[in-house]
């Protein structure tokens, strides 16, 4: 048996049991990335010498075993999520060489559940794209087909997942960037609720809408990494003060009964034939563990990809100004004053997707376009949210693909920013209601690439998104099938 | 159809994000904000006269905290990342 192909939970049984060590299984990671990863490049940088030194203080007896279903599990974390201490780049040569002074409270919360970091998954420069390619250090490959993406942002961390780099991983959704990836390499991806985690430490890119969430190998990894994670943090007061429900508890109970809404919106033409046979199969299954199906509208889908990219630009050059080469990242040298020395410092540090993105939201915020663009796009903003709002009355939760299309090639969209971001329409939605998301395997396409069935629910109801996708993945077995590497 | 945005707007622009382009990547880049500001239109098929906007998805208003002090980063780690400091302060070039 290979630990490493292992889920978080079947790990913990192993470990409790003294059938394997920290530092075995640590090493087993680490042998299987220095022998994969030269191919996949899912991480940025390793922390071996760390990561080994927590195992042995996991197999001395110095984490409390029993304390957390994570101690002792070596994890990844995408590197857009301050660790103390330890190289967090966000992808871009900017902060090449940034070292935190902190961590982020997630980091805090897994260290002290006892988990294991081996090292920093690679993403789209500062979690700004769909595939991963935005990297300033390189793309990650997609474990299933070497030729295609792993999608993105959270790309390193998804294909690290998929290819048994780690045992799970931490990624960030801002328009899609847990759901897609999860679901371009047959992993679960859950993004909670706005607020539900705490962002301290995260690195901004859209405020109103980043949020960080688990990429796993099954739904109970994914539950119980978000039943550590979730909370309030009083040094993010965007944090929801909201009890955290038992989510391994809720969910075991059947879905019989339960309510499913089927957004027509969502089976957009251009959607890949494949992709819309396996998730409305999907579909059936639910149908048959006893859910009720309903066809429900969400009228304003369609101007998801237009409000998105002016609101998240739009804070996004706002959250980009602080890089200016005077308290962190790149200065070049030489530069006659301080105005030159700004803009030579980040039109070198930046790539091309992050200028872009940042020249449309300091346009959008402009005297004279503001009102055309950022507050359109916000009031369309509250019709999206209307959208959800409305569907929730009449059905519990909503069943949708994640996106129209499996893993496309590498360079196959590089050359057409619009193509790429009408590749979000079905993320981008969610993401601007702040409402939860979860992608989980529901099969593959002709060409053997994994396709993720989207499960969408009200604010703060991940326990019900999770009892769906686990009862879903009980009677399936999609989700047990690994890339051969 | 007339361009939405000039190449001497992208150059505005760019100067207001403190960015500098280089003259190809100008032209491109002039092309490509054409390109996604032309597919906003869509946005103007929607009617919001009377919709407000949401600005954050969970409504969450007057966040207060006791007015307490804690405790801040020391000098000395606030000072580690930059790129020239004198051990008390960040150096930068001259303003003007």
């Amino acid at each position: 048996m290979d630990p490493t192909s292992l889920t978080i939970h079947e790990l913990h049984d192993l470990l409790i049991r003294k059938e394997i060590g920290a530092r075995e299984l640590t090493q087993r990671f680490l042998e299987r990335i220095e022998q994969l990863d030269d191919r996949l490049h899912a991480y940025l940088a390793l922390q071996a010498e760390i990561a080994l030194k927590e195992a042995d203080r996991y197999d001395l007896g110095r984490k409390d075993p029993g304390a957390s279903p994570v101690a002792g599990i070596p994890l990844a974390l995408k590197d857009v999520i301050c660790t103390r201490g330890v190289r967090t780049t966000c992808g871009s040569r900017i902060l090449e060489n940034f070292i935190p002074p902190y961590d982020g409270t997630v980091v805090e919360k897994l260290k002290s559940a006892g988990a294991i970091f081996l090292g920093k998954a690679n993403m789209d420069e500062f979690a700004m794209g769909s595939s991963t390619e935005n990297s300033g250090f390189g793309p990650t490959r997609n474990p299933w087909d070497l030729d295609r993406v792993p999608g993105g942002s959270s790309g390193g961390s998804a294909a690290a997942v998929a290819a048994n780099l780690c045992a799970g991983a931490l990624g960030t959704d801002t328009g899609g960037s847990i759901r897609q990836p999860a679901s371009f390499c047959g992993v679960v991806g859950l993004k909670p609720t706005y607020g539900r985690i705490s962002r301290f430490g995260l690195v901004a890119f859209a405020s109103s809408l980043d949020q960080i969430g688990p990429i796993t190998k099954d739904v109970e990894d994914a539950a119980l990494l978000l039943q550590v994670l979730a909370g309030h943090d009083p040094r993010d007061s965007t944090s929801i003060n909201m009890p955290v429900p038992d989510y391994l508890a809720t969910m075991r109970e059947p879905i019989k009964g339960l309510r499913l809404g089927i957004p027509k919106e969502y089976f957009v033409e251009g959607m890949h034939p494949d992709v819309e046979t396996v998730v409305r199969a999907a579909i059936r299954k639910c149908a048959e563990l006893g859910a009720e199906i309903v066809d429900v509208s969400l009228p304003h889908t369609e101007y998801g990809v237009a409000a998105y990219y002016i609101i998240a630009p739009a804070e996004a050059s706002s959250n980009l100004a602080r890089y200016d080469g005077v308290k962190y990242g790149l200065r070049v040298p030489d530069a006659r004053d301080l105005l030159a020395m700004y803009r030579r410092s980040r039109s070198e540090g930046f790539g091309p997707e992050v200028k872009r993105r940042i020249m449309l939201g300091t346009y959008v915020l402009s005297a004279g376009y503001y009102d055309a663009y950022y507050r359109k796009a916000s009031q369309v903003r509250t019709l999206i949210r209307q959208d959800f709002l409305n569907a929730f009355e009449q059905c519990d939760a909503l069943l949708a693909p994640v996106a129209p299309i499996p893993a496309f090639k590498i360079g196959e969209k590089s050359d057409d920013p619009l193509q790429m971001y009408l590749s979000d329409v079905l993320t981008l939605p969610a993401s601007l209601a702040g409402i939860p998301g979860l992608s989980v395997p529901c099969g593959f396409s002709g060409e053997g690439l994994p396709i993720g069935l989207q499960i969408l629910g009200p604010h703060l109801r991940e326990d019900l998104i999770i009892r769906i996708a686990y009862q879903f993945e009980q009677h399936t077995d999609h989700h047990l099938a690994r890339p051969v590497l | 159809m007339q361009s939405k945005i000039t190449r001497e707007e992208v150059r505005h622009v760019a100067h207001l994000a403190r960015l500098e382009l280089a003259e190809d990547d100008e032209v491109r880049m002039t092309e490509q904000m054409n390109n996604i500001l032309d597919y906003m239109d869509t946005l103007n098929q929607v009617d919001t006269s009377s919709v407000p906007p949401t600005t954050h998805a969970i409504q969450n208003c007057n966040v207060f905290r006791p007015d307490r002090v804690l405790g801040s980063l020391h000098r000395e780690a606030a000072l580690a990342n930059a790129p020239e400091t004198d051990q008390t302060s960040f150096i930068v070039p001259k303003v003007f």
